[in-house]
């Protein structure tokens, strides 16, 4: 946690706290390997990690539950931005999967409420765009892990932005 | 449209690159037709995260299908399948009329005359089934396929690297009766 004092003319003192914690991380579900596996993760501040690790996979869940009841909804439910998907204690966690069954998670620290919907839609959209970017690179085999630098830039310049 | 030249002629490089750089002992086993396979596996798997990067998600089996025969085979050989058949249980047959990889090929009988040599397989029909399954054709056979089969591997591997990314499993084959007419069969997998 971060903590800025600030002197304000006159007697007060405004002392702000401002935590960063957010976490995005891409999950594939693969035909061949154990299914739902991380194919990327990215926490900032890096302490507590284990505790986005677990976060992250509890909401998996969350996910599949949310596919498969697009079966029986209809057509407002075929948007790829999965929303809000629960809110825990501390944390607020979107997703969003794509057609080729990628999650995306981002966890976000439930004080950071400048963060709204659309800011995470766009977040997201700027993910599955890199993604693909990633996904047509003749040097990436699909289900390993990600390591291009281009995805590593746009993650750290979005998590950068929404701190 | 310069483009479409662009890639037939390199897919026509790659086709000759494969044999010509293949050992004659390979040639017999088909791992040309399955080096190209699992390019067209690869590329198909790229496409189908680009293509779908914005649309809907699909609802089942039968909405995957019609995507592949209507938006991506537009996107990538400027039309759509001709004709769509299924039997509901996992086989669907996606016709082309008019495949543009085959139409610069010669419609002459010279490259099917040879059809009599694999007429035990499927009757009749020209099938590139079996090239899958590895030692199932003998040398002979093998000379005797003709040429038209190397041009759909390519295609064969993009529809299943394709269906493969938008989680459906599947095998497929191709089947070329009168130039340029061709079908792809699928087979779905289940898991």
């Amino acid at each position: 946690m971060h903590q800025v004092r600030l002197q304000i003319k006159g007697s007060d003192v405004a002392r702000y706290s401002y935590s960063i914690h957010m976490q995005i991380s891409a999950v594939l579900q693969s035909w061949s390997k154990p299914k739902n596996y991380p194919l990327f993760i990215r926490s900032v501040p890096i302490q507590n990690e284990l505790k986005f690790h677990y976060t992250v996979h509890t909401s998996l869940d969350v996910v599949e539950e949310k596919i498969s009841a697009v079966g029986k909804a209809m057509a407002d439910q075929r948007e790829l931005y999965l929303g809000l998907l629960y809110p825990t204690e501390d944390y607020k966690v979107y997703g969003y999967v794509t057609n080729s069954k990628v999650k995306f998670v981002i966890v976000v620290d439930s004080s950071n409420t400048s963060l709204r919907d659309n800011e995470i839609r766009s977040m997201f959209r700027k993910l599955h765009n890199s993604f693909t970017d990633v996904m047509c690179n003749p040097f990436y085999n699909p289900g390993d892990t990600i390591q291009s630098k281009a995805f590593d830039s746009i993650v750290s310049a979005m998590m950068v932005q929404a701190s | 449209m310069a483009d479409e030249a662009l890639f037939q002629f390199l897919h026509n490089e790659v086709i000759q690159y494969i044999y010509k750089s293949s050992e004659h002992g390979e040639m017999e086993n088909g791992r040309c037709i399955t080096k190209l396979e699992n390019m067209g596996f690869r590329v198909g798997q790229g496409l189908i995260e680009r293509f779908t990067k914005d649309t809907a998600r699909f609802k089942d089996e039968l909405d995957v299908m019609k995507f592949i025969c209507k938006d991506f085979w537009t996107c990538v050989f400027k039309k759509q399948i001709d004709n769509l058949r299924t039997n509901h249980q996992g086989i669907y047959v996606l016709q082309d009329n008019k495949f543009r990889l085959l139409t610069q090929l010669s419609a002459g009988k010279q490259y099917l005359e040879h059809a009599p040599k694999v007429r035990k397989h499927n009757g009749g029909k020209l099938t590139c089934q079996a090239l899958f399954i590895p030692g199932q054709l003998s040398p002979h056979e093998w000379f005797s396929l003709p040429l038209s089969l190397q041009y759909l591997a390519f295609t064969c591997g993009l529809v299943r690297g394709g269906l493969s990314n938008l989680g459906v499993k599947s095998i497929v084959t191709a089947e070329v009766s009168v130039m340029p007419a061709c079908k792809f069969q699928v087979m779905i997998q289940k898991m």
